[in-house]
């Protein structure tokens, strides 16, 4: 089974919409292969807005606990606020915890000298397992506020991950999160193959560069696709130009399509609602060439 | 959006103090042009185990939450990544056995932009986790000057990155796009900006592109719509070039204008 | 000597876990009589640092070795502290081929950790 997770370095890029098309291509492109998708992103989880797929399976999250301090108990001493390093507590006739301050580190609770202050897990979220037209999708919703999106990313991939060994699926297909960080490590971990979605914007260059050294530190084999591409002609000429001289290969050069947005609005990948766009017909060549890589790519 | 409001500002005589909280990938930079002429290293205390004072009891590693620090025996392992510079181990070991040294996060770089702007920025080194702490600084170390006013460019999402960087804010400024992906995270903002108790208005950029339900949304739960930037292909190439949409479109500063305005009216103050 | 073995449940013909930190179980064995007796994973559901916090449990299982599919950095640090010899299998298999094939020499030590571990 191989792990192909899409990236950006940051928001916007276009990597959902680019992670439907394949999963309608997957279905029903030229050389069908049974995919599990697992949507990664689960601070702005749109995958499944897109893909309108039924739920069939609906888990509660719980993260980090946060600290409670019992009134009933507490004689407003102060040694837990000098001790918190979040500015997590609020003074007054009893001291209280502000929840979305608090890291969960407990110092609190082992300072307190009358046992007033508890450690509470926290409902983060949910994870869910629903089918799509295009196959299984395991997804989450964070609440606002909530961290741990890398213990949650990584449950999500797990649950993916172990569904498509089960059933005997050759590919599973992780949309990441944008930016560097830990849901992002969670999401790339394991991957056999990275498709960073760029835009060639002055910020874009750098954001990917950015992904690339993440992919690149964990030694993922990546590829670069270009999204918008004519927006900024020379911009995604020095995009090129760069991988080129880095030795990376850039798979693919979706041109800004209006069609993108109205398949988006209407709920179905752009390469479903409208086959003959210029869009849909470079997510096409770039599919093929992502599959190829996919499979040529190593061991399993 | 965020530096084109900074520009606005600027052009009134009311340089603001603009802050990349998109430690991640902060490129509003490229759109301010500042001049860097400080920079910061951001560190966060971690501990350091002495190891003629360790007896092995394991208190370090039991009240630790993150398990950030492990005793192996007679070994005691601490992982950088995973502490969240609480100071708990050091507080509770009976031995005073541990101190607390300084670990590099990322870096914070300030110094003066584009029509007197004062810009500062955090960026964090790649591999390293935790964008929180290097918010955190940023804020503490970035000061605005008398009455000077500070925008503040979160990152994208509702996670806790977004959190740090709204905390303390007097008003939420979120910008989304007409079509289902934007509700879907527009919806998720605003009941982040409604558990924080901050004032929240909205700017609707690319408007034309998608559906009215945006608008809809905004109008079932009293939210001012404050902006609409329409969307042309001429913007989306501008923007692309590094240009603010004030740039682009100088005929926007009015209604720049009026968004601050707007928002200066809500708080009870002059912008 | 035991060794341990992660596993997705809690006896000898449960599959192998190929993660090390989230493992559902850690499975130990007597290799030499095929006695085994399976402890849940606590570290399992930590919000972060499920790896260092397995490698503290297998450490104090008292084995010489563990076999898992994955170790993500932060555990192979720790139980290389430990001293306890960490066996990769790629295989999808039962606990009891795993410990077959590790009695066989057939396991590859564990090198570079093969898995990120860090949790914000």
């Amino acid at each position: 089974m191989k792990q192909l997770v899409l990236l950006s370095g940051k928001g916007g890029t276009g990597k959902t919409s680019v992670a439907a098309a394949f999963a309608h291509l997957a279905r029903h492109g030229p050389s069908p292969l049974p995919i599990v998708l697992a949507d990664a992103d689960v601070d702005a989880a749109n995958l499944e807005l897109v893909l309108a797929p039924e739920r069939i399976e609906e888990h509660p999250f719980v993260g980090g606990s946060v600290a409670i301090i019992d009134p009933a108990l507490c004689e407003a001493c102060g040694v837990c606020k000098t001790t918190c390093r979040f500015e997590a507590v609020v003074p007054g006739e009893s001291y209280r915890i502000d929840p979305i301050a608090c890291e969960g580190c407990a110092a609190c609770l082992f300072v307190c000298p009358t046992q007033a202050i508890r450690m509470e897990p926290q409902l983060a979220g949910h994870w869910y397992r629903s089918q799509t037209r295009f196959g299984p999708l395991f997804h989450a919703a964070l609440r606002p506020a909530q961290e741990n999106s890398g213990k949650l990313v990584t449950l999500v991939k797990q649950q993916a991950r172990l569904h498509a060994l089960d059933g005997g699926f050759p590919a599973l297909i992780v949309d990441g999160p944008p930016g560097i960080g830990c849901p992002v490590i969670s999401a790339a971990s394991g991957a056999d193959l990275a498709l960073i979605v760029a835009e060639p914007t002055v910020a874009g260059i750098h954001d990917m560069q950015r992904a690339l050294q993440t992919t690149a530190h964990f030694r993922i084999p990546s590829l670069v696709c270009l999204n918008k591409w004519d927006v900024y002609p020379e911009g995604a000429q020095g995009i090129e130009s760069w991988c080129q001289a880095q030795g990376i290969e850039v798979v693919g050069r979706i041109p800004f399509d209006q069609t993108i947005t109205q398949a988006m609005v209407r709920g179905e990948p752009v390469t479903a609602h409208a086959p003959e766009a210029p869009a849909s017909q470079a997510l096409l060549e770039l599919w093929k060439k992502v599959t190829t890589r996919l499979d040529a790519g190593k061991e399993p | 959006m965020a530096t084109s409001l900074a520009l606005s500002l600027a052009a009134d005589g009311k340089a603001p103090l603009f802050l990349d909280c998109d430690v991640e990938a902060p490129n509003a930079g490229l759109f301010l042009k500042p001049t860097f002429e400080q920079r910061s290293d951001v560190s966060v205390l971690i501990p350091r185990v002495e190891e003629a004072c360790c007896t092995s009891c394991g208190r370090c590693a039991e009240v630790c939450q993150y398990h950030a620090i492990a005793v192996l025996g007679k070994k005691v392992l601490v992982f950088s990544q995973l502490c969240h510079a609480c100071g708990s181990c050091r507080e509770q070991c009976p031995e005073d056995a541990i101190r607390e040294v300084p670990s590099v996060l990322g870096v914070l770089e300030a110094g003066p932009a584009q029509n007197g702007i004062a810009f500062a920025r955090g960026m964090m080194d790649v591999g390293e986790p935790m964008a929180g702490p290097v918010i955190r600084k940023l804020k503490q170390w970035a000061s605005p000057g008398d009455g000077q006013i500070v925008i503040l460019d979160a990152p994208p999402g509702t996670a806790c990155p977004v959190v740090e960087s709204i905390r303390g804010s007097d008003f939420l400024l979120l910008v989304t796009e007409p079509t289902p992906f934007g509700l879907h995270d527009l919806k998720l903002a605003v009941q982040l900006g409604q558990e924080l108790s901050l004032p929240i208005g909205v700017v609707i950029n690319r408007d034309g592109i998608g559906d009215a339900e945006v608008e809809q949304y905004c109008g079932t739960e009293g939210l001012p719509i404050l902006l609409r930037v329409p969307f042309e292909r001429a913007i989306a190439e501008g923007t692309a070039r590094g240009r603010t949409l004030l740039e682009i479109h100088p005929q926007m500063g009015a209604r720049l204008r009026a968004v601050l305005e707007q928002i200066g009216a809500r708080l009870g103050s002059p912008p | 000597m035991t060794i341990v073995v992660s596993t997705t449940g809690s006896d000898l013909d449960a599959m192998l876990d190929p993660r090390f930190g989230r493992a559902a179980f850690f499975l130990i064995v007597d290799p030499e009589t095929m006695a085994w007796q399976g402890h849940r994973n606590s570290a399992a559901d930590a919000p972060g640092g499920a790896g260092t916090q397995a490698a503290q449990l297998v450490a104090g299982l008292k084995a010489a070795a563990v076999i898992s599919g994955a170790f993500g950095p932060n555990a192979f640090r720790a139980l290389e502290a430990a001293g306890i010899a960490m066996f990769q299998s790629s295989q999808a298999g039962t606990a009891r081929q795993a410990v077959e094939d590790y009695k066989a020499g057939r396991l590859e030590r564990a090198g570079l950790p093969s898995r990120s571990g860090r949790h914000g």
